[in-house]
């Protein structure tokens, strides 16, 4: 006879000593995992509740003087921003101690736009007082303090008409702005160097394309997105749409494709090498959309709206992923992505510059590999049952 | 060429070549048995966003099977018993002894035989893990103990009758149904509950995913009781007389009564009434069990029939003839099935799957029998008799290969209480109970009689709201130069205490009605011709 029967010894399955690792068996055979489709549909569910439980999105509110009219972003900086506001005030914020670092004292009118070039170190701001002034951006200070100085503009432009927006070139000191028409201009010229012109109506906003940096786009008041090539004379093509778009933003990790912000409170996207339809409609608000900008990840945008409240959407969905609305936020007229798509920050009417959390649930600060493994495993849960009650 | 020498470089393409071709026959069954079910059609989705995420999703289920195949193939520790005969040997012929001293002395120190003639037949239960093992005496006699290492937990003894015994979630609890009610105790032998719904118990069962303590009993009343929360899920009265043969499907968690009348009933706690009536035999059904896939159940009754059931499909597949009476049935890991009758035991190898010819092993016992239990992941079945208790080794019954995550042999105190947090955590709702589990998260596709008649809804409800718009466009246009502001003021106005009226006057009514009641009372209960100063006595 031939017998042999389960026999196991416990120097196999347990440890020696307490600085030994613990022995893990696995066997991923079906038979010893009973129910598995009921057990992850209520870890969807305890995950959901989670979500819930912890969504605080709103993490500061800074103050200004006047209503909030613009935002940018420095390419080289993550822990800032520059607002600028309708009376002519722009201010560089540090945002985790919640200060302003500059104050840069010399618009009369609105700041319509403000820009940075690609060093990170000048940016290009335009107001309704016809001037386009070049600021020069120091490194943030880390001493404590609330306004270090008010500083001057390095160099003023003077235009025939107020601005109505302005975008920095990606690769050389050129930056172009909207008005009457899109005047191109140089850093070391205080006449534009080239102006485009189709129509006769405002031009409202300009973007430059991330990829192709003499290509550019621009929103005007005649309904129509046009785009340009600074290497031709004349504008390369018009898009007349029934709603005027009140601003546009490139996908920065799909630069063929952009997304405008329409009055009839949807965003539209666009290929632009395919502009007969848009690629996808994003309903969800209930007023005009005011701005939108782009994740650096290129897989979802921001948008902010007359309504008083701000949108995070996915790059393709037809609805919001999230919504963030305050009782003391008014209209939103300038919505930024941060530079590690973990922070959104939306300027309003109410004169404030609010930073929120991309993803309202998530922790910050650093976070154990468990803990991430943890958080990834219940993100993969929710997007598997979300169809179910 | 002889089998040391390497083979040569020709040879050597050759062979792979050959290898290549043929399939390992282990790795399609694994591959088989982790496919879990088919692929997605992705050729009938128009939408191509949907299409793109299921391409994308099952790719990745592929690879994570892949891994999978690999870890089961080829790093499991260990593989399953085996009991062959060699020559004219015969498995059913082998005795105990002659097995035991062919084993090691691990696994021969796994068989002993308890004497304990005075306290009763005895009912016992294991855990999930196999670790601990509970006897249950009918006088009374309670103990929990490391059986393996031959380790007394706790003794307890109750003075009264104990009919049945169960571990709750794992071995720092468990119930017994005792003369009246069942008592949940602690591992220390401690009383902690006593649940007096639960009355005149025969029979428990414990569902470990969903902590419900079930109870079935004389008044025929099948109980769930969540052991976490403590409140009774449900109360099914099945109408079919005392029942003690109980069990559940570890599949999809369903309880399955045998009865008095020959039929078999399974029960959900959602359901008043059973889910599925079967009548299983012409007598009453004496014993019960179930695989652990829950595929197959096989039953005994008196009328001197083994029947074994294909329980998805709920149809007949073989049956086999028992000379005596069964008292007890149970099916372990690997789907051996073993069958009690009185002093006998036998144990059938692939009887479910296929009818068996003969028996894979026989043993006889010094006490009659009263329940036996195979031991999870152990070759080991646990027999509980009037003599006391005994344990003898069946090659190949139980899972050789456990999963820590799962259940542990080996459990310190804190992987124990880390996985009662865990199984807390993802404790599954009652209602989810259902005869297929594969339902939950699966899509079916509408009807085509529904989706016209959705269809119709819509159409009717889209014109319905042109002609509506269309008429109030209409009205507007009458309407011009009528709209003033004071008009409309005016008319609000009236509007309200139009709405008003009727209910002031009922009020008014009401109110009338009452004064002249209480006014007739007053008028009757004072006689006429009483004098004004005795009028007070009346009131």
């Amino acid at each position: 006879m031939k017998v042999k029967v389960i026999s196991r010894s416990e120097e196999d399955y347990t440890r020696e000593r307490t600085s030994d690792l613990r022995k893990v068996q696995r066997n991923y055979d079906p038979l010893l995992h009973q129910f598995e489709k009921a057990k992850e549909y209520t870890r969807a569910l305890n995950a959901a509740k989670l979500n819930r439980i912890f969504a605080k999105p709103f993490l500061a509110a800074l103050q200004h003087d006047d209503g909030v009219t613009c935002l940018a972003r420095n390419p080289k900086l993550v822990n800032s921003i520059v607002a600028g506001s309708a009376d002519g005030d722009i201010r560089i914020w540090d945002i985790p101690r919640e200060r302003t670092l500059r104050r840069l004292v010399g618009h009369t009118g609105a700041v319509k736009g403000i820009s940075f070039a690609p060093d990170g170190e000048t940016c290009v701001s335009a107001s309704t007082d016809a001037t386009v002034k070049l600021w020069k951006v120091p490194y943030a200070p880390f001493e404590a303090g609330v306004v270090q100085d008010d500083a001057e503009a390095v160099f003023e432009f003077q235009g025939k008409n107020a601005f109505r927006g302005i975008d920095h070139h990606w690769d050389r000191s050129t930056f172009a702005t909207a008005g009457v028409a899109v005047d191109i201009w140089d850093h070391s010229r205080s006449e534009p160097i080239q102006t485009f012109t189709w129509g006769s109506d405002t031009v409202t906003s300009v973007r430059f394309n991330p990829a192709e940096p003499d290509v550019f786009a621009s929103t005007g008041s005649d309904r129509a997105i046009t785009l340009y090539d600074l290497r031709q004379a004349t504008p390369l093509r018009k898009m007349v749409m029934q709603t005027r778009s009140n601003a546009l933003a490139w996908n920065p990790m799909e630069p063929f494709n952009f997304t405008a912000a329409n009055e009839d409170c949807c965003l539209y996207t666009f290929d632009m090498r395919k502009l007969g339809s848009a690629l996808c409609v994003h309903k969800d608000f209930v007023s005009a959309v005011m701005d939108v900008d782009y994740s650096p990840t290129g897989r979802e945008f921001v948008a902010g709206s007359y309504d008083r409240s701000l949108r995070i959407f996915s790059v393709s969905g037809g609805h919001s992923r999230e919504v963030y609305t305050t009782k003391r936020m008014q209209r939103v007229f300038a919505v930024r992505f941060s530079g590690d798509a973990t922070y959104v920050f939306s300027g309003s009417d109410d004169m404030n510059v609010r930073c929120w959390k991309a993803k309202a649930s998530e922790q910050l600060g650093i976070r154990l590999p468990r803990e991430k493994h943890k958080q990834a495993y219940n993100d993969a849960l929710l997007e598997r049952y979300k169809h179910m009650p | 060429m002889a089998e040391g020498e390497p083979p040569t470089p020709g040879e050597a393409r050759k062979s792979s070549k050959k290898r290549k071709n043929v399939r390992d026959p282990d790795a399609t069954e694994t591959a088989k048995r982790l496919k879990r079910g088919p692929a997605v059609n992705l050729k009938s989705i128009t939408d191509k966003k949907l299409k793109g995420k299921l391409r994308r999703a099952e790719a990745v289920f592929n690879s994570s099977r892949k891994k999978a195949i690999q870890v089961n193939e080829w790093l499991l520790p260990a593989t399953a018993g085996t009991l062959e005969a060699e020559g004219i040997e015969r498995t059913w012929k082998f005795k105990q002894e002659d097995i035991v001293q062919a084993v090691d002395v691990t696994a021969a120190r796994k068989v002993f035989d308890l004497s304990l003639p005075e306290l009763g037949p005895y009912k016992l239960s294991f855990t999930r893990n196999g670790r601990f093992m509970l006897l249950g005496g009918s006088l009374g006699h309670l103990a929990i103990m490391d059986w393996q290492r031959a380790h007394l937990v706790c003794e307890v003894q109750v003075r009264e009758a104990v009919r049945d015994v169960v571990f709750l979630h794992n071995e720092t609890f468990f119930a017994a149904a005792q003369k009246k009610y069942v008592y949940v105790y602690d591992k220390r032998g401690l009383e902690v509950h006593c649940l007096q719904d639960h009355t005149l118990v025969n029979a428990l069962d414990f569902l470990p995913h969903h902590f419900l303590l079930t109870s079935i009993g004389e008044y025929g009343v099948l109980r769930y009781q969540d052991t976490s929360t403590g409140h009774i899920v449900a109360q099914h009265k099945t109408h079919l007389g005392p029942c003690s043969v109980m069990r559940h499907n570890p599949y999809n968690g369903v309880i399955m009564l045998g009865h008095a009348r020959g039929c078999v009933t399974m029960w959900t706690p959602n359901l008043t009434t059973a889910a599925v009536k079967m009548l299983c035999h012409t007598g009453p059904v004496n014993a019960l069990a179930v695989d652990p896939s829950g595929t197959y159940m096989a039953t005994a009754g008196m009328d001197s029939q083994i029947k074994v059931w294909d329980v998805r499909m709920l149809r007949p597949m073989h049956t086999y003839y028992s000379h005596a009476p069964v008292t007890s049935m149970d099916i372990s890991q690997r789907g051996l099935l073993a069958v009690g009758y009185g002093r006998k035991l036998q144990i059938w190898q692939d009887a479910l799957r296929n009818k068996a010819k003969s028996p894979y092993l026989n043993h006889n016992l010094p006490g009659v029998m009263e329940a036996f239990r195979f031991c999870p992941y152990e070759d080991v079945l646990g027999i509980g008799h009037s003599a006391g208790i005994s344990t003898i080794l069946v090659p190949g019954a139980g899972e050789p290969n456990f999963d820590s995550f799962v259940a542990n042999p080996f459990q310190t105190v804190k992987a124990r209480q880390h996985q009662e947090v865990a199984a807390l955590l993802d404790k599954l709702q009652p209602d989810s109970i259902v005869l297929d589990p594969d339902i939950i998260g699966r899509v079916r596709k509408e009807p085509a009689d529904v989706a016209r008649q959705r269809r119709e809804e819509e159409a009717a409800a889209n014109t319905a709201r042109l002609v509506a718009m269309r008429r109030e466009a209409e009205a507007k246009d009458k309407m011009k130069g009528k709209n003033k502001p004071s008009r409309r003021h005016r008319k609000k106005q009236n509007n309200i205490i139009e709405d008003r009226k009727p209910a002031i006057k009922e009020r008014q009514k009401e109110e009338a009605a009452r004064r002249k009641e209480a006014a007739e009372k007053n008028e009757t209960a004072i006689p006429k011709d009483a004098p004004r100063a005795v009028r007070r006595f009346y009131k």
